[in-house]
């Protein structure tokens, strides 16, 4: 019928013209994204798995070997000591954000100051925060050895240390991270719905009580969501690291950020760095899928 | 109980300032201490028991920061470079928003993921193919360099769709018969009942453009397009600047991202609320 197989090519030309429209709309993107995201991921695995030369030019493939050979050169440790970097920044970062929400919620005059007092490290850079920390760490005339020695404690080498180094750096991210944490999470208080907090007192619920039947688990999405967020901004530390001890004092805080960054640009070995580059990718993925799942249901089925 | 109920309150709400002053002691205490030491003369900053405030600014520290290093040229590039970005994203971002949003076409939701799933690639893993990319291009110490691999953001498209996602589209429809093509649609009612999520995503690149370390390191080597934290770690190497001049250079480098802060805390606040309760 000609008029049934006229209107179906109009139908296509149309869904033809609002594709063309649709990727117009979208060309920015698609076009940085696959120049500065997509070529470089597969330009990373091809890397990782072969051998390169001083100008970054892949000449040999060596496949898995070039992964074995980055856990040879103490990769292992690396990703050891990223671990702990994470667990050491998290674990206080969530537990103290949660008590400064909890506090910067209290209706009292004058809130909206501490509620800027309490986010204010966001205005500082992270480079910025290690160089202030620097100043602070300083092991003979720095603020923390004072005040340890005022408590009638010994000084100690903050950033030499092995033993503290890590924890010195970790205390920079954390300081850093605090603010968002504690926006973030009061905002979620914020949104708790007043009645059920009303309900509560009414049927003489003690503060506790209802910070723990209550609060907390309302607000468990949104410590979720910090906890992953926060743990994959740990594993990307660099800044305080390459500022405050270069990897050191022996290795104990080369994370692995720091690691692929000597590799690639101090040894110019740019097939070791992408493996470990890929690995660190894997261990991104895993997290983010986690945070995936409940994202995906917010997107797509709310 | 030996204490009236409004005695009780009041004990209640001293404690409460009380706890929240010194949470807030300990939080701001780096911030105002690198304040005060830049206002110290060299051997103050040396001094046994640390000095805590001053009496008598010392604000040759400042000029001696300025001496050192070209800090309002660091500053100037920092600056250039976040507006750059964010300016850049809230194009890119719109405009693919308002595709996942009001328009209908084949592949659009494959498409939607795709880009959503950039999210789960941490931009160091891509760090030595674009460092070779730039070589490669000639951007290395540009401004091109510093801006253009950051201008698309799949956080920044998701946070305007959420948003676009409240317009009801009878709107189009109606805007349609009054001859407004999409573009316009787009720039006359989308983005302008969009402002608060867009001042959001403008609050939060800015600050995270500005707070750049690793990239910027990489690919600037010249002083005329260094970025401040770059700059800052330069003085800070150097033996023979005192602590005083390296504060005041990270007092004058934080002056924009603390206005940014001031100006824009409701942006940011709005901005986090969404991710939390909708992350």
């Amino acid at each position: 019928m000609p008029i049934a197989s006229t209107r179906r090519v109009s139908r296509t030309r149309r869904e033809v013209l609002h594709f063309l429209q649709g990727i117009a709309y979208l060309s920015p993107v698609i076009v940085l994204f696959t120049v500065f995201i997509f070529y470089p991921l597969v330009r990373s695995i091809v890397l990782s798995t072969f051998k390169t030369d001083l100008l970054g030019r892949p000449y040999q493939f060596a496949g898995a070997a070039q992964y074995r050979q980055i856990f040879k050169q103490g990769f292992g440790e690396s990703l050891v000591i990223t671990l702990k970097y994470a667990l050491m920044t998290v674990v206080p970062e969530v537990a103290l954000s949660l008590a400064l929400a909890v506090m910067a919620s209290w209706s009292l005059r004058g809130i909206r100051l501490f509620r800027l007092l309490f986010s204010s490290p966001i205005g500082i850079a992270v480079a910025s925060s290690s160089v202030i920390f620097k100043m602070l760490y300083s092991p003979n005339a720095g603020v923390f050895n004072y005040l340890l020695r005022l408590v009638g404690a010994d000084g100690i080498n903050w950033l030499t240390d092995p033993k503290w180094a890590l924890m010195s750096v970790a205390i920079v991210t954390l300081w850093r991270q605090l603010g968002y944490d504690t926006l973030h999470l009061l905002s979620g208080i914020q949104s708790i719905p007043h009645e059920i907090h009303e309900s509560a007192r009414l049927d003489g619920a003690g503060p506790w009580a209802m910070f723990w039947k209550i609060t907390l688990p309302m607000l468990s999405p949104v410590l979720m969501f910090i906890t992953i967020t926060s743990t994959i901004a740990a594993l990307q530390s660099f800044g305080p690291i390459n500022i405050l001890t270069e990897g050191g004092p022996a290795g104990a805080t080369r994370v692995v950020v720091y690691s692929l960054y000597r590799e690639a640009f101090f040894n110019y070995n740019f097939g070791l760095a992408s493996a470990q580059a890929i690995v660190l990718f894997l261990i991104v993925l895993v997290l983010t899928l986690l945070q995936f799942r409940r994202f995906e249901r917010s997107v797509f089925y709310q | 109980m030996s204490l009236t109920w409004t005695a009780k309150k009041r004990l209640n709400t001293a404690l409460r300032y009380a706890l929240l002053t010194v949470a807030a002691v300990a939080i701001a205490f780096p911030i105002y201490y690198a304040v005060v030491t830049s206002l110290f003369t060299a051997p103050e900053t040396l001094m046994y028991p640390p000095k805590f405030f001053t009496t008598r600014p010392y604000w040759a520290s400042y000029k001696e920061a300025l001496r050192r290093a070209p800090v309002f040229l660091f500053i100037r590039n920092s600056f250039l470079v976040s507006v750059g970005v964010t300016v850049g994203q809230l194009i890119t971002s719109s405009l693919a928003a308002y595709a996942f949003t009001f328009l209908r076409f084949r592949g659009r939701d494959t498409l939607f993921f795709v880009i959503l799933s950039t999210m789960m690639i941490p931009w160091e893993v891509t760090l030595v193919p674009n460092y070779m990319l730039i070589n490669k291009l000639g951007w290395v110490d540009t401004f091109q360099g510093l801006i253009v691999p950051f201008l698309a953001d799949a956080f920044g498209i998701f946070l305007l769709r959420q948003w676009f996602l409240t317009i009801p589209t009878d709107l189009r429809d109606a805007a349609s018969i009054d001859g407004c093509g999409d573009l316009g649609f787009l720039g006359r009612v989308v983005i302008p009942l969009a402002r608060p999520a867009l001042g959001t995503l403008a609050v939060r690149r800015f600050l995270t453009v500005y707070n750049q370390y690793l990239w910027p390191l990489l690919i600037t080597n010249s002083n005329t397009r260094r970025t401040v934290q770059i700059g800052l770690a330069m003085l800070q190497w150097d033996e023979s600047v005192a602590w005083n001049s390296t504060m005041a250079g990270v007092v004058m480098a934080f002056i924009p991202t603390t206005i940014v802060l001031i100006i824009g805390y409701r942006q940011l606040v709005q901005g986090l609320t969404a991710g939390a309760i909708k992350g």
